[in-house]
């Protein structure tokens, strides 16, 4: 009987391990911390390589009700977005690995504002917090070096940073022992250049997570899909400046779509309006977990319960 | 795997041992100089073996082994639709494409009364994306205590897509593959017990054959494959027996390797899947190298997220996708609300449909034909002028459809500005935010 060989990549490189958060023995308040990263194959080969590290899912939370979620969104979550307290411990329940604190943009945002609502969240939880501003590179200035400040010692993922405001963000992070979330065009060499301009100003790669965004499902997913591959590759191949673990933020993505968003005047052939939109999170969400994402960040509690299911199922194999 | 040119040479008469054979080396026949010149054009596939007369029996079986598609490219027919799968050549899209989309088809039984009018539902089925209609590519029929020969025919009639006929037992099978009528089923499946009959009748109704171990063992994949070939069946579709995300990511990828990078022919065929009810793991074997899909249950709400999935993935990464050129309605625009345009590469429509459509804001969204590229790089390569968007434009009717003459821009071609202009006379012509995330406010600002 003929055997069959297995055919084995043997990389040369690995991916750095991150730990989000810090408990009291660190200098932080939070009840757990969570690390990343460390794999030496593609994701969830465990016959060739290692995956220390379970993908991490993130629940998304805002710190006011969302004006911009649909109602199949808001729905499940109930009254618990009335409050970002109540919110913040909803999606500790729902599963969460860590939160994501989304501060929305309106008037009473500043920097007060934005020290209070971080210190109610992390009374509110011990999971790690990753925090995003709302997106506008000054006003994420403002919030961001408020929050950490307020949150020194906590390790938390400051976000966004990108090209334009990264000075900023990355010396706050510097300061108060933060990591920072650096978010790129879907680009490989955009990312390693903003991955070596955030090491140039001192910030330790032990302190970076990359994001290099993506589309949604039937919004540019691909894209996003193969540029994580691509980066993946390059760091097991032994690419220092791509050796960093990824996050994307298929929630936000997939519930900007017209298919997550419009229950009526759609065609007959998009289905059941919930399933529907759960679907194109969970798909857009698993699809990048395939191609190398380490942290996802989900906004409906289904989409939690199905993307935990698969992570299990895959981490739990032979 | 192809040979290279020399290996090639080392297999035409100049080189064979053969006294008989070896007289016709460089003998100018097949139009080449001689035979290492005819050995290169062969090697870059601008000959055809067939232009030597003189080449042995056994160099030819090589040389023809060496040309075929490490994958096998497997065809299921029916009443004109036919379905094809294989001839794949990269583990990742980025290093070519993925060529022949995973096929989804939907698990019917012998046992369900509505089977017939399912599969005609899934017939049926048919949605846009992009421009493009997606649909389902089967039925696959379930021999489980019912009366398989009907379902089948039931199946076949009420439905002109290709069949898959899920029993182990031949006797059914053959009753199966009498019924299906015209159309020529892909069998599953062939197993250590029953592999003699089942190659017997894939042979004889010319039918795909699957061949199924229980454990995920490729060693005896392999074996029974190679059991199923010698008996005359040539497409072979491969089912290692497990389903679960973990082992199956992780067999599916080794079967991948071992056809593309170790030229392993014993399994250099296309995988059958079954995803059961779970669309997340549907999508993985869709990414992560199956060929065949089997989902348990027709929803359009999670089939229609699915084929886009698969759309996506199989994308050429070289040839992005577009969007139709035309006129584009966003949350119910009145003639006197904005007039915007871009081009049509599917993601700048998208960035900019998706922020205006979560806005709220209505709005008309001109999209023309910039072959498929983004704004500036349709704009450097001269695909994106005042003239090509004057002529969308009058095309498109404006003038007469809306209540205004007024055409927002993309910030980053403001420079068409005075072009537009004398282009289209009598129209406003605005410069719109160079990104799209800054549409809504300019829309409120400007027009608000």
């Amino acid at each position: 009987m003929p055997v069959i060989e297995i055919p084995k990549e043997k990389w040369s490189g690995a991916v750095r391990e991150i730990t989000l958060g810090a408990t009291a023995a660190d200098g932080g308040t939070r009840a757990k911390t969570v690390t990343i990263g460390g794999e030496t194959a593609m994701p969830f080969l465990h016959f060739e390589g290692q995956m220390p590290h379970s993908p991490v899912i993130a629940v998304e939370i805002q710190d006011r009700p969302p004006a911009d979620w649909p109602p199949v969104l808001l729905e499940a979550w109930g009254e618990a977005t009335d409050d970002v307290v109540a919110w913040a411990k909803a999606a500790e329940n729902s599963g969460a690995d860590v939160l994501l604190l989304t501060f929305a943009l309106h008037p009473d945002l500043n920097a007060a504002y934005a020290r209070q609502t971080l210190r109610r969240v992390l009374e509110a939880t011990g999971l790690p917090l990753i925090v995003f501003g709302p997106g506008q590179a000054d006003i994420d200035n403002e919030i961001l070096v408020a929050v950490a400040e307020e949150g020194e010692g906590e390790r938390l993922l400051l976000g966004l940073c990108e090209d334009k405001n990264y000075r900023t963000i990355v010396a706050a992070a510097l300061a108060h022992s933060h990591l920072v979330n650096a978010r790129t065009a879907m680009d490989v060499n955009l990312a390693k250049q903003l991955n070596i301009l955030i090491n140039d100003m001192g910030l330790p790669m032990e302190r970076i997570v990359m994001d290099p965004t993506t589309g949604a499902l039937g919004y540019g997913m691909e894209y996003g899909y193969s540029v994580m591959e691509r980066l993946r590759l390059a760091a097991l191949q032994g690419d220092s400046m791509t050796q960093l673990p990824m996050l994307v933020t298929p929630g936000e993505e997939a519930w900007r779509t017209k298919e997550a968003r419009a229950g009526e005047g759609v065609p007959a052939a998009w289905g059941d309006w919930t399933e529907r939109a759960v679907n194109w999170e969970t798909l857009t969400a698993s699809t990048l977990i395939e191609s190398g994402a380490d942290v996802v960040v989900l906004r409906h509690p289904e989409s939690v319960k199905r993307i935990r299911a698969m992570i299990t199922a895959l981490m739990n194999a032979n | 795997m192809a040979l290279t040119g020399i290996q090639i040479y080392k297999l035409l008469p100049a080189s064979s041992k053969n006294p008989d054979v070896k007289k016709h080396g460089n003998c100018k026949d097949c139009g080449f100089p001689t035979c290492l010149a005819f050995a290169m054009k062969l090697a870059q596939k601008q000959a055809e073996l067939a232009q030597c007369p003189y080449v042995e029996e056994e160099s030819k079986g090589q040389l023809e082994a060496s040309a075929a598609p490490p994958i096998r490219l497997i065809t299921l027919s029916a009443n004109g639709q036919s379905f094809k799968v294989g001839n794949e050549t990269v583990m990742f899209r980025h290093e070519k494409t993925f060529f022949n989309p995973a096929g989804l088809f939907v698990r019917v039984k012998d046992t369900q009364a509505d089977a017939a009018d399912i599969a005609k539902t899934v017939a049926d089925y048919v949605v846009d994306y992009v421009g493009m209609d997606l649909s389902l590519d089967g039925v696959a029929v379930e021999a489980a205590g019912g009366d398989f020969a009907a379902t089948v025919a039931a199946v076949a009639g009420a439905s002109s897509l290709p069949l898959i006929l899920l029993t182990e037992d031949p006797a059914l099978a053959e009753a199966g593959l009498k019924a299906a009528g015209d159309i020529t089923p892909l069998l599953w499946a062939a197993t250590n017990e029953n592999w003699q009959a089942m190659a017997a009748l894939a042979k004889q109704y010319k039918a795909p054959l699957a061949v199924r171990v229980p454990d995920g063992s490729l060693d005896d994949l392999a074996a029974l494959a190679e059991q199923a070939k010698g008996a005359g069946v040539e497409d072979i579709v491969l089912d290692p027996g497990i389903t679960d995300y973990g082992c199956s990511l992780a067999v599916y990828t080794q079967l991948r390797r071992l056809a593309l990078k170790k030229n392993e022919r014993k399994v250099g065929y296309p995988i059958l899947a079954f995803a059961g009810d779970d669309p997340v793991l549907a999508g993985q074997h869709i990414a992560k190298y199956a060929g065949f899909v089997i989902l348990d249950s027709f929803s359009p709400g999670t089939v229609y997220p699915l084929l886009v999935m698969r759309a996506n993935i199989f994308t050429d990464p070289q040839k992005p996708i577009q969007v139709q050129p035309g006129l584009y309605e966003i949350n119910n625009p009145k003639p006197t609300d904005p007039l915007m345009v871009t081009t049509n590469f599917s993601i700048t429509y998208f960035a900019v449909a998706n922020e205006v459509e979560s806005s709220g804001l209505p709005g008309w969204l001109l999209v023309a034909d910039a072959e498929g590229m983004s704004v500036l790089t349709a704009w450097a390569a001269g695909k994106f002028d005042a003239e090509r968007i004057a002529k969308s434009v009058n095309n498109n009717g404006l003038a007469e459809k809306l209540g205004h003459k007024r055409l927002i821009i993309p910030g980053h071609v403001a420079v068409l500005m005075g072009e537009l202009e004398e282009e289209l006379p009598g129209w406003d012509i605005g410069v719109g935010p160079r990104e799209a995330v800054d549409l809504p406010n300019y829309l409120k600002m400007q027009w608000g």
